[in-house]
């Protein structure tokens, strides 16, 4: 009985082959680390930070927010900036109901800068 | 080696046979795949970066993948001066290294304290705490001497045996891996040298008064 191959099986061979091929170093560093390696640890050693320095206080800390809030002033002025140029160049031709819009949103970015105002954000301390 | 050994190795060699022992092979790969660490401390510093480059080219002696965390490296090249204030860090990053690491002291600071040795802030060498392969004199050694100074270790590699008093630090359990680092006192570092490195010929703690 002759049975004929698989037209796949040289596709097979191939893949478990290209497997192998990564795998093998992987497995011979493992097995190198975990049996072969000298182990010597200690306690500089295993220390996270690897820069000579010791790493002290804890990472769980609060950052002061006033840059966050610097920013976020930044951005009434930025967006105001980038919208009032359009503004400006159309305005002759615009209808009412624009001018209208255009002077509501200019309204509410104020208000945002007016509330900062108060909240004290644009004295730095 | 036994000598009989080496004459037959020899015998074999004239008549195109190569042969080898576990040993040697050991030794040659490990000589030749020494990976510094990037740290440079003053002037010779400069001196070790050129020795790096394209002219002078470690490269020919597989050590020019320096790598910049101590993890990773296996030998520091304390190049420059070294302060009393950075002496700490030194022996830490010493201590992070994992085993075999060797240690050259390049240039008259690392090895002595150098033009500095009368400043107040300066460490009078850096084998005061960590042990010390290889020494280079020079202020700054040029690259050729760091190479010199680099096939030394090489050698010194090569030569170690695996088994026996001798045999290398990461094969003998007994040795400490890590070196108590120094601690800022009221008069400079405290303790000024560990007894257990600070040798002289004969084996006995070094006394020399600062």
């Amino acid at each position: 009985m002759n049975i004929p191959p698989h037209p796949w099986w040289t596709i097979v061979a191939l893949l478990l082959g290209a497997v192998a091929f990564g795998f093998t170093p992987l497995a011979l560093a493992w097995l190198w680390a975990r049996v072969f390696s000298p182990q010597k640890p200690g306690a500089d050693k295993n220390a996270t930070y690897e820069c000579g320095l010791e790493s002290k206080g804890d990472a769980w800390i609060q950052f002061g927010a006033s840059y966050y809030l610097y920013a976020i002033v930044f951005l009434v002025f930025d967006v105001e900036a980038v919208f009032l140029l359009p503004f400006a160049v159309a305005f002759s031709s615009l209808p009412a109901g624009a001018c209208i819009a255009m002077l509501v949103f200019l309204l509410l970015l104020v208000e945002g800068l007016v509330w900062a105002c108060q909240k004290g954000v644009l004295t730095w301390a | 080696m036994a000598d009989d050994l080496k004459d037959l190795k020899l015998e074999l060699s004239k008549n195109g046979i190569f042969t080898t022992t576990l040993e040697e092979l050991y030794n040659w790969g490990r000589r030749n795949s020494v990976w510094p660490l990037t740290f440079g401390l003053a002037c010779c510093a400069i001196e070790m970066i050129a020795t790096t480059m394209a002219r002078y080219d470690l490269a020919r002696f597989g050590a020019e993948v320096f790598r910049p965390s101590p993890r990773q490296a296996d030998l520091i090249i304390v190049s420059g001066t070294v302060t009393k204030k950075m002496a700490p860090q030194v022996v830490r990053l010493y201590n992070q290294m994992p085993e075999p690491k060797y240690v050259i002291a390049m240039g008259a600071c690392a090895i002595s304290g150098g033009p500095f040795r009368d400043g107040y802030n300066v460490l009078k060498g850096i084998d005061r705490y960590i042990p010390v392969d290889v020494h280079i004199p020079g202020c700054p050694p040029r690259p050729e001497a760091l190479i010199h100074a680099f096939m030394t270790l090489q050698k010194k590699i090569e030569e170690q045996a695996l088994r026996g008093e001798s045999r290398p630090r990461h094969l003998n359990a007994d040795l400490p891996s890590e070196f108590p680092v120094p601690e800022f006192g009221a008069h400079g570092l405290e303790p000024a040298q560990n007894d257990e490195v600070f040798l002289n010929e004969t084996g006995n703690p070094l006394r020399i008064i600062q």
